[in-house]
């Protein structure tokens, strides 16, 4: 209340201080209008040519950084595509090397059956009935007028003999089919095999066309990718997006069983390293050292991954030569079996110091001891060890999810990072734009304040214009 | 490359001198005093309580010590047992269990006092207390807080309690006080002046064992 006094000239007369104090303002105002406008102008100038400037350049910075992004990841895409159709190829070349070499003895082997079955097959040909050639025995016997009972007598030997030899054909003829359906059920071992050989290679040609398919979707994308189209730079990037996503679950999952196997180990760390030392103010050295032993299974399991060439995230050990890479390999296998062991123990550990801690805890209190539950009670302490011994192998595999994280981070954040910077541009356009806008409205603003100055000047200047108009007519009227 | 291998060097020293600078800073210091005088001998069952909650909340690397508050208490012969808890949890839980024991053997034999010192053994306790270097210091004195010197004991001069918390816990009641409860009320303002004016960082009564015995120490 005195600050607001001191602005009064007349403090007792509070309406006459501040109508005073109005016109002297609205004065002030009045005389620097001039300058006031300009002052507007210029700043609203200056954040609009500011603001045009820097989305002008957030815009440039966008395309060059979605171009870079774009050939990072066309080459990431390029180089991982290779990868595949060398894996694809080597696999067609195991197949080829594997299975087709074995075709020539194959091919063999099905040669002989097929001729084995031509030979039964000629064997089991049909034997023709011997041909009739009582037939012109018997029409010259037939043609003898005379003789008596002579052409009876012969008609019915040669009758007799028809029948004997008839009799004798059939038996021949179906010994001769006897042997035949031999020959056919022996033959029938061979058409199965050549049945076998035949699926055999079939079910080989069919793996050998999935493989060319893949190789043939390998090298469409690659096509795409060499040829740089947006369809297939849109794909990879969906692509970076779904692997980020699905990457980070698993690492997620993955975080979830490193803090299990934190907890199974920060308490007996405490007995290797003193409970009572602290880091920071609330930082173990106990639960850091959990955590280092932690972090060490997560790297070995990522150099085991890497020396088997699943992963690709050093392209040194990738690079090294085949001895080198298995020493390397063996080496994190035996460090990574170490320290399962020691979680194993560590765990073991824990057990028993939480079981001595509750019994003096039941000594302080004294309480009885509880009945004893023999095998039940194992149970928690063979599945800590069992679980400190399973955590680390099983960390090892963050390896793979971390990967494609790692390949795919890099494209998510460059498409945030373009989508960001343009919606950044936008935004500082539009200011620009309110800004050039606004100018004016500060103008009128300002004159509302001024407004009673201004109809002042307006009346005087429309005074000043009307009096040499007024004395001018009336020179010409008396003229 | 030796340029970071140097700052890299430089990292981990400052980690390494700051752990260990800082790992007595965490530590609790307790220091129990029990009053034997007169009628007071007879609540040792659950002076033991107490030590017994103390023991089981105590971590690794704290220290604690119980004394008995006798005609002159300014001595070490008069602290029962002392023990500064391994850093290792499972021997920390042996030297428990020791302790545990000195205190129940103690606690068979316990004597009464003709007299009470209990600004004695509240110098006692500083003295200890400092010596440990725990970050946090508690002194809890287990009496009704009815001093009473023999003749030659000379106490009423200022004493040092700085940084240190006291805990009067169990100040029953004695006959005077049920007659006029000022003279209660006006011993424990006295006692609280006392040790505010020695530096000591708080002061704090505890006389519902049952509920709030969680009071007793500070929780880091």
């Amino acid at each position: 209340m005195s600050d607001l006094n001191s602005w009064l000239f007349w403090p007792d007369r509070v309406a006459l201080s501040v109508l005073a104090l109005a016109i002297i303002v609205i004065l002030f105002l009045y005389a620097a209008r001039d300058p006031m406008h300009g002052v507007i102008h210029s700043v609203c100038n200056l954040v609009t040519q500011s603001t045009r400037f820097i989305s002008r350049w957030l815009f440039l910075s966008a395309d060059n950084l979605r171009t870079r992004n774009q050939s990072v990841l066309l080459a990431h895409s390029q180089e991982s595509s290779t990868t595949m159709i060398d894996r694809e190829f080597e696999r067609v070349t195991n197949i080829i090397r594997k299975d087709m070499q074995e075709f020539p003895a194959l091919q063999r082997k099905l040669m002989e059956e097929v001729t084995r079955i031509e030979d039964d097959y000629r064997k089991c040909g049909e034997v023709p009935a011997p041909p009739p050639e009582w037939v012109s025995a018997l029409e010259s016997v037939s043609k003898i007028k005379s003789g008596g009972d002579i052409p009876r007598k012969l008609l019915e030997d040669i009758n007799k003999s028809m029948h004997k030899i008839h009799d004798k054909t059939v038996a021949e003829f179906r010994r001769s089919y006897e042997e035949r359906h031999k020959i056919l059920k022996g033959a029938q071992p061979s058409w199965r095999s050549v049945e076998k050989l035949i699926g055999e290679m079939d079910k080989k040609m069919v793996n050998l066309n999935a493989n060319a398919k893949q190789i043939d979707g390998h090298m469409a994308k690659f096509e795409g990718i060499r040829a740089k189209d947006s369809k297939t730079e849109h794909a990879l990037t969906t692509s970076a997006f779904v692997q980020l996503a699905i990457s980070a679950l698993v690492m997620m999952i993955a975080l979830g069983g490193a803090f299990i196997n934190y907890k199974l180990i920060a308490l007996p760390m405490s007995e290797m390293v003193g409970a009572s030392d602290y880091i920071t103010d609330n930082l173990k050295t106990s639960d850091v050292a959990a955590l280092v032993i932690i972090l060490m299974e997560a790297s070995m399991g990522l150099f085991l991954l890497e020396s088997l060439r699943i992963t690709q995230l050093f392209p040194k050990i990738a690079s090294m030569d085949d001895r080198m890479r298995r020493r390397l390999m063996l080496a994190s296998l035996i460090f990574l079996i170490i320290l399962a062991a020691i979680e194993s123990s560590l765990a073991l550990m824990r057990d028993i110091l939480i079981s001595d801690k509750a019994s003096l805890m039941r000594d302080l209190a004294s309480a009885a001891p509880p009945a004893s539950d023999g095998m039940i009670a194992n149970i928690p302490m063979a599945g800590q060890m069992i679980m400190g011994f399973v955590l680390p192998f099983a960390l090892a595999f963050v390896a793979i999810p971390l990967e494609s994280v790692v390949h795919s981070l890099r494209t998510v954040i460059g498409v945030l990072l373009v989508q960001s910077m343009r919606g950044l541009g936008f935004a500082l356009r539009f200011v620009g734009v309110v800004f050039r806008r606004i100018a004016k409205v500060l103008e009128l603003t300002y004159d509302i304040l001024i407004v009673i100055p201004l109809m002042i000047e307006r009346w005087v200047v429309k005074m000043r214009n009307n009096v040499p108009v007024e004395g001018h007519t009336r020179q010409g009227i008396a003229s | 490359m030796k340029r970071y291998l140097s700052v890299l060097i430089l990292l981990l020293s400052v980690l390494f001198v700051s752990a260990c600078g800082d790992s007595r800073i965490h530590s609790q210091g307790v220091y129990m005093l029990v009053d034997t005088s007169g009628t007071y001998a007879q609540e040792m069952n659950k002076a033991a309580k107490i030590i017994n909650y103390l023991l089981a909340t105590l971590n690794p690397g704290d220290s604690l010590a119980v004394a008995k508050v006798e005609t002159r208490s300014f001595t070490e012969k008069d602290i029962i047992a002392k023990v500064t808890f391994d850093k290792r949890p499972s021997q920390a839980t042996q030297q428990k269990r020791a302790f545990k024991s000195k205190i129940e053997a103690f606690a068979k034999e316990v004597k009464g006092s003709a007299y009470t010192d209990i600004t004695g053994g509240l110098i006692q306790g500083a003295e200890y207390l400092n010596e440990t270097k725990a970050g946090n210091k508690t002194i809890v004195i287990f009496s009704d807080m009815q001093e009473e010197l023999d003749k030659g004991a000379v106490r009423d001069f200022p004493i040092k309690l700085d940084g240190i918390r006291i805990v009067a816990l169990n100040v029953t009641k004695l006959h005077t006080d049920n007659a006029d409860p000022r003279i209660y009320l006006d011993r424990l303002a006295r006692w609280e002046g006392k040790v505010r004016k020695a530096g000591a960082t708080d002061w704090e009564m505890v006389n519902d064992l049952e509920n709030n015995m969680e009071s007793i120490l500070k929780t880091r």
